[in-house]
């Protein structure tokens, strides 16, 4: 324990050196995307109409998709996720995934929070790559406008493309994950005998 | 307007389910409520930074690269190597879902081939560019590195398997 408690509050600083870096940064890009606007104020209105969408759209989403995600640690057991999402979930765990990714919500850098926290809880790796990228490119109502714009044809056979890719994908990056975590545990056991 | 409301209908469902179980969690456990109360903050803080810039970022994306700009480019991709270009746009750009659509259609109406058009929608939902330094930060650099790695060479997979079946 007396060994523990100074690495948990090294991490700690660390955390917090990383999160006022954070911070800094994006004063420090505000700062440069004035200057820059204010050279070019004829780019400006297009600019700031952009922004001002995706932060409006995202800041009614965000506050709530945030208590969700702090709901979720303290009130879902692990040991519900490892059932559902974890090793032995099988095709059950491909396909909750895949659904909790396609549900309409919202962009795709909202979604990695949401991840680790069920990567914590002991979702498996192929997993949370499916639900990752079946958030990025497989959302529900999405698909409909493909379906308008690009045919139904077209839609059907690059989402069922898309699909299996994404399996594939997962189950390739889970495998390359475990090896080489694998071997780390290998180098560190030669490295205590030493 | 549609998509105005759909975006709003998102938005107030999540509210609901958030707001539904929050209530529960207060009924329930005071203190549970508490401690994720302070998760959600602690989470709110740390992912704000990051948001915000891919914000401003997108802005200046959007505002500065017109459309036509980039219909231009890629009706003008051709073969496989063409493929490989506009799988590298639809990468590092990042527009809507919604707009790269129509935008897909009008280039494949220009005489666009099927192959690039697929490669930029695909490329363009798959790998995000822009939002990879969340992605790192959030993901570790192991697992956000082989997932748009993989997610590039599938997509050119999927790309060349839709231009050979259309």
């Amino acid at each position: 324990m007396n060994r523990a408690e100074p690495v948990k509050q090294n991490e700690k600083i660390k955390q917090k050196k990383a999160l006022l870096r954070d911070y800094i940064i994006m004063g420090a890009i505000i700062v440069v995307a004035a200057i820059v606007l204010f050279i070019f104020p004829d780019r400006s209105a297009s600019v700031l109409t952009v922004s001002k969408n995706y932060f409006l759209e995202l800041i009614i989403i965000l506050p709530a998709l945030m208590i969700i995600i702090g709901l979720f640690s303290v009130w879902v057991p692990k040991e519900f996720v490892v059932k559902h999402m974890g090793k032995s979930s099988g095709i059950k765990g491909t396909a909750i995934s895949f659904v909790l990714g396609m549900l309409p919500t919202g962009p795709l850098y909202i979604a990695f929070p949401l991840a680790v926290a069920l990567l914590k809880k002991g979702a498996k790796i192929s997993n949370i790559i499916i639900f990752i990228s079946a958030w990025a490119c497989i959302k529900l109502p999405q698909e409909l406008v493909e379906i308008q714009f690009l045919g139904i044809k077209f839609t059907l056979l690059r989402l069922g493309l898309t699909i299996i890719f994404v399996v594939l994908m997962g189950f390739i990056i889970e495998k390359l994950i475990e090896l080489t975590e694998r071997k780390n545990i290998k180098v560190d056991k030669t490295f205590n005998r030493e | 307007m549609s998509e105005f409301i759909k975006s709003y209908l998102t938005a107030a469902i999540i509210n609901l389910i958030a707001l539904s179980w929050l209530i529960f969690s207060i009924v329930k456990n005071r203190q549970k409520t508490k401690e994720s109360l302070k998760i959600a903050l602690k989470t709110f803080i740390k992912t704000l930074p990051m948001i915000i810039i891919i914000i401003i970022f997108i802005g200046f994306l959007l505002g500065f690269l017109p459309q036509d700009i980039i219909s231009k480019v890629i009706g003008e991709q051709t073969g496989v190597l063409g493929v490989l270009v506009t799988a590298v746009l639809g990468s590092v750009l990042f527009i809507p879902a919604l707009i790269s659509f129509p935008l897909a259609a009008s280039l494949l109406k220009g005489g666009a081939s099927i192959m690039s058009v697929t490669a930029f929608i695909t490329t363009l939902t798959m790998i995000g560019f822009v939002t990879l330094p969340v992605e790192l930060r959030e993901m570790g650099k192991k697992m956000t590195i082989l997932r748009n790695l993989f997610g590039f060479i599938f997509a050119i997979i999927i790309s060349l398997i839709m231009g050979v079946i259309l």
